[in-house]
């Protein structure tokens, strides 16, 4: 059952109305009723077509965090064979905000990073509703070294509304697990693509995320706060999330132009959660394109690119 | 109204009203006690009974810090103006230009170089006054300039962290200046030249999520708020209530996020040196 999301409403009652019309013809079938049906499945269609072709930052953030959008264990479900979990940082506990693991990703053996938010109440909570603790980013920069030391490529899947912000975390060092995180990934010595697949919500989205190649689903967001903590902080208004979402310049598009993102991966009509397997096959392709640029590099000279270009970022281009 | 206001032109009045505050008596957050604001800049902003740190404006705290008082204050480097053409409750170029007058500085960080104990080296300080010591493109353009002056001149590089976080009207921009100056760190440590990092009140967010948490050695101010989330995120989050003294230098160290918590009327001995003995140079002569 498909759930809708608010501004969806007009393709909603169009969809409804079509399954209705498709419920009367097959019981008893008049041809009049299949003409008609064929014309509004047409329209219903186009409607969506014409909704997601101009979704506003504000509708995308809300598809970004939509319930059925499919998460990290689903691209690592699709994409990675003989996927092998590791858990814990080796020095205080396991996080499983933060998913990690060695496998195979189109015959290639590859360390896999990831953020989850659960999909579910039970795993929601299993998985700290991919808030991270110091812990997960600790644990990551363990595999990131693994990687490195192995000469794995590294692949990391961004969902996360930020790192989570509790008395624990800050006691064990959020802020320094997160910088160390993000360091680790500007030193490694191997190829590393980031795909933000929903929410990539500010430092705790980017310690992960400093890679050589950084992409986007079309319909998800990169935030250097969440609009509601943005719209809290600029209009002391957390109501006003809208205007945050919209000013903020948040979205796959705008990031692209401002080349702080390196690609986008088009989803498909209706956004990902309507045809998720469509959409891991396009993020799996753009990966394997995205590390094969990098295949003939040296430690050295992936290392350098990377660094290069986030030096790079806002340099002359805006 | 008096006739100054409709002749003298706005960016002369607020020169002519910085004037005030030395008439001013400061009271101490801490202790209520009252201090006569010469006094206070005199003590480094430090209240004299109760040993409350202020935050002490970046110029002033570089005129402390260098043999003499003498240096050399180090252009910022120009960085793009408003690439989300940003506008809140005012439009963001005016805000970055009421804040360029008033404190008369290109951006929140400033950056020098001089002489601490006879040795060379160089200094970025943040300063909280400018918009929040936020980091956007000019703050973390600045840092960078600062790490790779440091390396280019070969002298140790200490920064004094003050900043809220993001530069929030710059967006992604401000982001990416966590990984940026992430990148200028490994240049100071691949020269193999000491990074020291001063957490100054407060050192939140963003700032401390990168380039205030890498350093090689920390050193905290006493009493500064030094984290990630804020005090109120936390509290709306978990609602429940924060314990006593939660992300001040001394939780931190006892934490062991930071090597100390010292004083501002020690801070120079203490940098020049843990400098000195990082470079392997000998005690001072003088």
């Amino acid at each position: 059952m498909a759930s809708y999301l608010d501004f969806e409403k007009p393709v909603a009652e169009l969809e409804a109305r079509v399954e209705d019309l498709r419920a009367l013809s097959e019981k008893k079938d008049s041809p009049n009723i299949g003409e008609e049906l064929a014309k509004l499945e047409a329209k219903a269609a186009k409607a969506l077509a014409d909704l997601y072709a101009a979704l506003t930052p504000w509708q995308k953030t809300q598809v970004a965090r939509h319930p059925q959008r499919p998460h990290c264990v689903d691209y690592i479900a699709g994409l990675i064979e003989d996927f092998t979990p590791l858990a814990g940082d080796r020095k205080f506990a396991e996080d499983e905000a933060i998913i990690c693991g060695l496998g195979r990703f189109r015959g290639q053996s590859v360390a896999v990073i990831g953020q989850e938010k659960g999909f579910d109440t039970a795993s929601r909570l299993k998985h700290n509703f991919g808030m991270v603790k110091p812990e997960g980013y600790r644990k990551a920069v363990r595999v990131m070294e693994l990687a490195d030391r192995f000469g794995l490529p590294v692949i990391s899947f961004v969902d996360t509304a930020g790192a989570f912000p509790g008395i624990e975390a800050e006691e064990r060092g959020q802020a320094e697990a997160i910088a160390r995180a993000t360091e680790a990934a500007l030193v490694q010595g191997t190829p590393n693509v980031a795909t933000v697949i929903g929410e990539g919500g500010s430092g705790g989205a980017l310690g992960i995320a400093a890679c050589n190649v950084v992409l986007m689903l079309e319909h998800s967001i990169y935030t250097v706060a969440s609009p509601e903590a943005s719209a809290s902080i600029l209009w002391r208004d957390s109501s006003r999330a809208q205007d945050a979402a919209t000013s903020m310049k948040v979205t796959a598009q705008d990031l692209m132009k401002f080349g702080i993102i390196d690609g986008i991966v088009a989803e498909p009509v209706g956004g990902a959660h309507r045809d998720p397997e469509a959409t891991i096959r396009s993020v799996g392709d753009a990966v394997a394109s995205a590390l094969a640029r990098f295949a003939e590099f040296s430690p050295e000279a992936v290392r350098a690119f990377r660094q290069e270009k986030f030096l790079g970022i806002g340099r002359g281009k805006v | 109204m008096n006739w100054i206001s409709n002749v003298v032109p706005p960016k002369i009045r607020s020169i002519l009203k910085r004037e005030t505050p030395e008439n001013l008596w400061v009271k101490c957050p801490e202790s209520g006690e009252l201090v006569f604001h010469k006094d206070l800049e005199a003590n480094l902003f430090v209240v004299p009974g109760s040993g409350y740190h202020m935050r002490i404006p970046a110029k002033a705290r570089l005129d402390a810090l260098f043999d003499d008082g003498v240096y050399e204050s180090l252009p910022s480097p120009e960085a793009p103006a408003d690439p989300l053409k940003f506008r809140d409750v005012k439009r963001y170029t005016d805000r970055l230009k009421d804040y360029r007058t008033k404190t008369g500085a290109y951006d929140a960080v400033r950056l020098a170089a001089g002489a601490l104990q006879e040795l060379q080296v160089t200094v970025a300080a943040q300063d909280f006054d400018f918009l929040g010591g936020s980091l956007g493109m000019a703050a973390g353009e600045a840092i960078v300039a600062g790490m790779m002056r440091a390396v280019e001149h070969r002298t140790p590089f200490i920064i004094f962290t003050a900043s809220g976080g993001a530069r929030m009207q710059e967006g992604m921009f401000s982001l990416m200046q966590m990984p940026r100056t992430t990148v200028a760190v490994q240049r100071l440590k691949e020269a193999k030249l000491p990074y020291i990092v001063v957490l100054t009140n407060p050192t939140t967010g963003g700032v401390t999520a990168s380039y205030a948490m890498l350093g090689d050695l920390h050193i905290a101010e006493p009493g500064a708020v030094i984290g990630f989330a804020g005090a109120r995120v936390i509290e709306q989050t978990i609602r429940e209530r924060l314990p006593e003294g939660f992300q001040r230098s001394e939780y931190l160290l006892q934490h062991g996020m930071v090597d100390m918590v010292v004083p501002r009327a020690q801070m120079r001995d203490t940098l020049g040196r843990v400098c000195r003995l990082l470079m392997k140079a000998p005690v001072p002569a003088s």
